[in-house]
C-alpha cells in the first residue's frame, strides 16, 4: 500500500514537472506571486534580524543601570518645540544635583560636539567629542588598552588631555603608539593620555561608540560651546540595575527642586534610559513586522489565486487525460494527488527562486546591517510555499478527482 | 466460464425535460475467450454499453456481474481497481498521453497497480514487442503513425493481463489497410486466450469476431454466431 502510494507520488511528480516545463512562460508568470511573497517574507525577517543585531549591540554600550537627564526626551509624546523652550541644564544644575542626590553610584555632566580629529596628516571627521568630569569613568564600564582616564585635577583645571576610542586610535595611530601624542580636536591640541579597548559594538545609525574622544568638560565650553547644544546631559549611574527605578524617582524630585518647579508644573527635563529606547524600538519593529506580514500575505494571496486559476485551466485542458487515467485505473485519490503535487511543485519552485532572491538581497542588506538568511527563514519559506500550493491546488484538484470518466473521455 | 453477465440493464440520460433511453433492457453473457463484435447504427447505444461493461459508467437499472461479483454495489475505488486489473480499453482516438513516450504510456496502468519500476519496465517493453513496436519504444505519440499509436494503446490494454479487452471502434480512425493490420493483431490476441469485445460500423471488421450483437435504439436487436468467420492471415 505504501509502495503503491510511492509510485503514484513519483508518477504525479513527474507529470507535474513535465506540465510545468512544457508551459514555461505560463509557469513562470504563475510563480511570480509566490516568488515575490517568499522574497519579501525572507528578506523582511533577515532585515529585522539585522536591525535587531545592531540595535542590541549598540544599546548594550548605553548600560542598563544608567539614567540620562537631558533637556530632550529620546522618545516621548511631548512636542519637540515644547522641549526646545525648556531651560538648558547647566553646570550649576549638575553641581547641585551631585550634592543633593544620595542614591547614585556616580553622576557626571556630559557636553558633546562633533569635530574633526587630526594627527599629523591623518584625520577623521565628525568624531563625537565628549566633555565630562573624572566621575564620568564611574558611570561607564570602560577598560583601557593603554593609559588611563583623566583625573579630577585635570578635569577641574580643564587640561588639554584626551582619552580616545579604539576606532580613533586605529585610524590615527595604526602603529599603536598613541600615548602622549598630540591630536588636534577641531584645531585645538590635546595630549592623548588613554586609549579605550574596543567595545565590540556595531554601528547604530551613525553612532559608533568606538569612534569617540573624551576630554575635560571645561575645554568643550571654552572652545566648542557655540557648536554644542548649550545644555549638558547628566549621566547618572545607579548602584545596581535593581535600584534604577528608585534612583530615577529621586533624580526626578531632586531635579524639580533644583529647577524650582511648582507643584502643578510639568517636568522641564527628561530622564532617559535604555529601557525606553528598547520599548520604542520594539514598537517600531512591531510595526515593520505587521507591515511585512501584511505585504507578504497579500502577495501570497494574489499568488495563490493565480495558481488556483492556472490549475483550473490545467484541469480543463487535461480533462481527456484525466478520463484516460481513470479508465486505466487511476482512483480519485490518485488524480487529487497528481494535481496537488503540480500546484505544490509550482509553489515550491517559486519558493526556492524567492529564497534565492532573498539571499542576494540580504547580502546587499548585510553591507548596512550585519545579517544573513537563517535556517528558520528557509524552513519558513519552504513551509509557506508548500502550504500555499496545497491550499491553492485543493479546489482544482478536487474538481479533477470527481470528474466523471465517461464525460471526461468525451470532452473535446 | 462467463466473465460478464448483465440482466435487464437500462441507461437513461436526462437532457433538459426529455429522457434519452440509451440502453433498454439489455441482457447478455460474455464467456471467456469469446470474440464479440457489437454493431448498430449511430446512437444505438454501443458506446454506452461498452462504458457500462468497462465499469466506467453505472446503469440506471439492472444487474451487472463481473466474474460473479456485483458491480452495481462497488465503491469508486473498487471500480477503479476492476478497470485497472480486469479490463483493457482501446479507444477509437487512441487516447495516449501526448507528453509521454510509448513505454511510459504502457507502464501507466502498472503504476496504478503498484508494480515496481524494474518489473514494470520489463512488462511494458514486452507488451510493446508483442504488438510489434520494439523499434518505437521511446517515441512519443506525435512521432508515431495512427496504426502505431493504436498498437501502443493495445499494448497498454494488454499489459495488465486483463480478463477482457474492450475496443470501441479501434479501426475507426485508421485507413482500411492499417485497420486490417490491427485486426490481425486482435486475432492473435484472441488466439492466445483473451476475451475481446469490439464495436464497429463495418460488416467486414465484425466478421473477424465469432459472435455479433446488433443494437438498435438501445435494444439488443440480434445476437448471433458468425458462421462465415474471417480469419485474417499474415502474408
Ligand atoms: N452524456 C449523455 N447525455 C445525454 N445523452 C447521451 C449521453 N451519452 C449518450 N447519450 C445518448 O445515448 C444514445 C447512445 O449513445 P452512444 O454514444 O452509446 O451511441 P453509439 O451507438 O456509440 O453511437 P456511435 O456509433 O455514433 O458512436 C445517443 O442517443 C446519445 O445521444
Ligand atoms: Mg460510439
Amino acid at each position: 500500500m505504501n509502495k503503491h502510494f510511492f509510485f503514484e507520488f513519483k508518477e504525479g511528480f513527474i507529470i507535474a514537472i513535465t506540465a510545468i516545463f512544457s508551459n514555461k512562460i505560463r509557469s513562470i508568470l504563475t510563480m511570480l506571486g509566490i516568488v515575490i511573497g517568499i522574497t519579501s517574507v525572507v528578506t523582511m525577517s533577515t532585515a529585522i534580524r539585522g536591525i535587531d543585531n545592531s540595535f542590541q549591540e549598540g544599546i548594550s554600550s548605553l548600560g542598563t543601570d544608567v539614567l540620562y537627564i537631558d533637556k530632550w526626551a529620546w522618545f516621548s509624546n511631548v512636542e519637540w518645540w515644547k522641549m526646545r523652550n525648556r531651560k538648558s541644564i547647566t553646570m550649576e544644575d549638575y553641581d547641585k544635583f551631585r550634592s543633593m542626590a544620595q542614591l547614585p553610584l556616580a553622576s557626571a555632566p556630559v557636553a558633546n560636539t562633533g569635530q574633526r580629529v587630526k594627527h599629523k596628516e591623518k584625520y577623521i571627521d565628525r568624531v563625537i567629542i565628549n566633555g565630562s568630569t573624572a566621575d564620568y569613568l564611574k558611570t561607564t564600564n570602560f577598560t583601557f588598552s593603554m593609559g588611563r582616564f583623566y583625573s579630577e585635577i585635570e578635569s577641574k583645571s580643564s587640561r588639554y588631555v584626551a582619552v580616545i576610542g579604539s576606532e580613533v586610535a586605529k585610524n590615527l595611530f595604526p602603529l599603536g603608539d598613541a600615548l602622549d601624542k598630540e591630536i588636534k580636536v577641531g584645531g585645538v591640541a590635546f595630549r592623548v593620555i588613554g586609549v579605550l579597548e574596543e567595545q565590540g559594538s556595531i554601528i547604530l545609525g551613525n553612532f559608533n561608540p568606538d569612534n569617540q574622544v573624551f576630554v575635560p568638560i571645561g575645554t568643550i565650553f571654552k572652545h566648542f560651546m557655540g557648536q554644542s547644544f548649550g545644555s549638558v546631559t547628566i549621566n547618572v549611574r545607579a548602584v545596581s540595575p535593581a535600584l534604577v527605578e528608585e534612583t530615577k524617582v529621586e533624580a526626578q524630585s531632586v531635579m524639580r527642586k533644583i529647577r524650582g518647579l511648582g507643584y502643578q508644573e510639568p517636568d522641564d527635563f527628561s530622564i532617559n534610559q535604555q529601557e525606553g529606547l528598547m520599548e520604542q524600538y520594539n514598537q517600531v519593529v512591531g510595526v515593520i513586522q505587521i507591515a511585512g506580514i501584511f505585504i507578504t500575505s497579500l502577495s501570497l494571496f494574489v499568488g495563490a489565486i493565480g495558481i488556483m486559476n492556472i490549475m483550473f485551466v490545467s484541469v480543463r485542458e487535461r480533462t481527456r487525460e484525466i478520463g484516460v487515467r481513470k479508465a486505466i485505473g487511476a482512483t480519485r485519490k490518485t488524480i487529487l494527488l497528481q494535481f496537488l503535487l503540480e500546484s505544490s511543485t509550482i509553489c515550491l519552485i517559486g519558493g526556492f527562486i524567492g529564497l534565492l532572491f532573498a539571499v542576494i538581497l540580504s547580502q546587499v542588506i548585510d553591507r548596512f546591517l550585519p545579517t544573513s538568511v537563517q535556517y528558520d527563514a528557509v524552513f519558513l519559506a519552504i513551509g509557506i510555499s508548500l502550504i500555499t500550493g496545497i491550499v491553492a491546488g485543493l479546489a482544482p484538484a478536487y474538481t479533477a478527482a470527481k470528474l466523471d470518466p465517461v464525460e471526461a473521455l468525451r470532452y473535446e | 466460464m462467463n466473465i460478464i453477465t448483465i440482466e435487464n440493464i437500462s441507461k437513461v440520460y436526462k437532457v433538459g425535460d426529455t429522457e434519452v433511453h440509451a440502453l433498454r433492457d439489455v441482457s447478455l453473457t460474455i464467456n471467456k475467450n469469446e470474440y464479440v463484435a457489437i454493431m448498430g447504427p449511430s446512437g444505438s447505444g454501443k458506446s454506452t454499453l461498452m462504458n457500462m461493461l468497462g465499469c466506467l459508467d453505472t446503469p440506471s437499472n439492472g444487474r451487472y456481474e463481473f466474474k460473479n461479483k456485483n458491480v452495481s454495489a462497488m465503491t469508486d475505488n473498487e471500480l477503479a481497481a476492476i478497470r485497472n486489473r480486469e479490463i483493457g480499453f482501446v479507444f477509437q482516438t487512441f487516447n495516449l498521453l501526448s507528453r509521454s513516450n510509448a513505454l511510459h504510456n504502457v507502464e501507466l496502468p502498472l503504476i496504478y497497480s503498484g508494480i515496481s519500476g524494474a518489473e514494470r519496465k520489463d512488462r511494458a517493453r514486452k507488451a510493446l514487442v508483442d504488438v510489434g513496436l520494439e523499434e518505437r519504444i521511446h517515441h512519443k505519440p506525435n512521432e508515431l503513425s495512427g496504426g502505431q499509436r493504436q498498437r501502443v494503446a493495445i499494448a497498454r490494454a494488454l499489459v495488465t493481463n486483463p480478463s477482457i479487452i474492450l475496443a470501441d471502434e479501434p479501426t475507426g480512425n485508421l485507413d482500411s489497410k492499417t485497420g486490417e493490420e490491427i485486426m490481425i493483431l486482435f486475432n492473435q490476441i484472441h488466439q492466445t486466450g483473451n476475451t475481446i469485445i469490439l464495436v464497429t460500423h463495418e460488416e467486414y471488421i465484425a466478421k473477424h469476431a465469432d459472435r455479433i450483437i446488433r443494437l438498435k435504439d438501445g435494444y439488443v436487436h440480434s445476437d448471433e454466431k458468425v458462421l462465415d468467420r474471417y480469419i485474417p492471415t499474415i502474408n
